[in-house]
């Protein structure tokens, strides 16, 4: 998928997934999204509950060889 | 624009553990675009106090407290296994492995985030901290700044 900004929050443990994610989220233009990779298990559960309270769009997720990768669209 | 929904966190306790606990759900708010709020009465505000000494004019007692109490957030005890500060020593080495940032870290990030940071100036009175010990830009306040936030909070937390 095509993003306008990835964020490597690899080996990062909470709560920088998110407050890094928050910070370049700000950055972009409405309709942009965000790549961002993790390894913290928690983000998850954390990276679903932040999309739906802040009304961006999480487009997809993955797992692979324990790395998390997100696609956020912002709002 | 729509009004940001507001979280306040009162940090009571001056252990490590705890007050990482509040920094972290703090940082995470900011996060959420909350408006966030520290408040942080008796032993908490160890937590704002700047490392190391400084120099003020202050009574026997006083002096005597500013001794007893940590200076600075990275001199805190742990609320659990502390072993005379052995244990807060071990688990910062664990974090570290973790990549779990140290509470000093924490509150810088909080400050980056600008969150407010409030100390409670009838204990610090009590404690006998005087403003020039804490760190910049902590505000200073009352039981009435903490409510004007809390009543309107959709977060208000006690640790």
């Amino acid at each position: 998928m095509e993003a306008a900004q990835m964020i490597d929050a690899k080996g990062m443990a909470c709560p920088m997934p998110i407050v890094k994610t928050k910070k370049a989220m700000d950055k972009l233009d409405s309709g942009d999204v965000l790549e961002l990779r993790a390894t913290d298990q928690g983000a998850k559960a954390d990276v679903a509950a932040w999309s739906k309270s802040t009304g961006h769009e999480l487009l997809e997720q993955k797992e692979e060889g324990g790395v998390l990768t997100f696609w956020i669209k912002k709002k | 624009m729509e009004e940001k929904k507001k979280t306040n966190i009162i940090l009571f306790s001056g252990d490590y553990d705890k007050a990482m606990a509040a920094f972290i759900i703090a940082n995470g708010a900011a996060a959420y675009d909350h408006d966030v709020t520290i408040f942080a009465t008796f032993w908490g505000l160890n937590a704002f106090r700047k490392e190391g000494g400084v120099h003020t004019d202050k009574g026997r007692m006083e002096k005597m407290f500013e001794k007893m109490m940590p200076r600075g957030a990275e001199k805190m005890g742990l609320s659990k296994m502390n072993y005379a500060g052995f244990g807060q020593k071990m688990i910062k080495n664990v974090m570290k492995k973790h990549q779990a940032m140290p509470l000093r870290d924490l509150i810088a990030m909080a400050q980056e985030q600008e969150i407010n940071l409030v100390a409670c100036t009838m204990t610090m009175d009590l404690l006998g901290l005087k403003e020039e010990e804490l760190l910049d830009d902590i505000q200073l306040g009352g039981v009435a700044a903490y409510l004007a936030e809390a009543e309107d909070g959709q977060v208000n937390l006690f640790i």
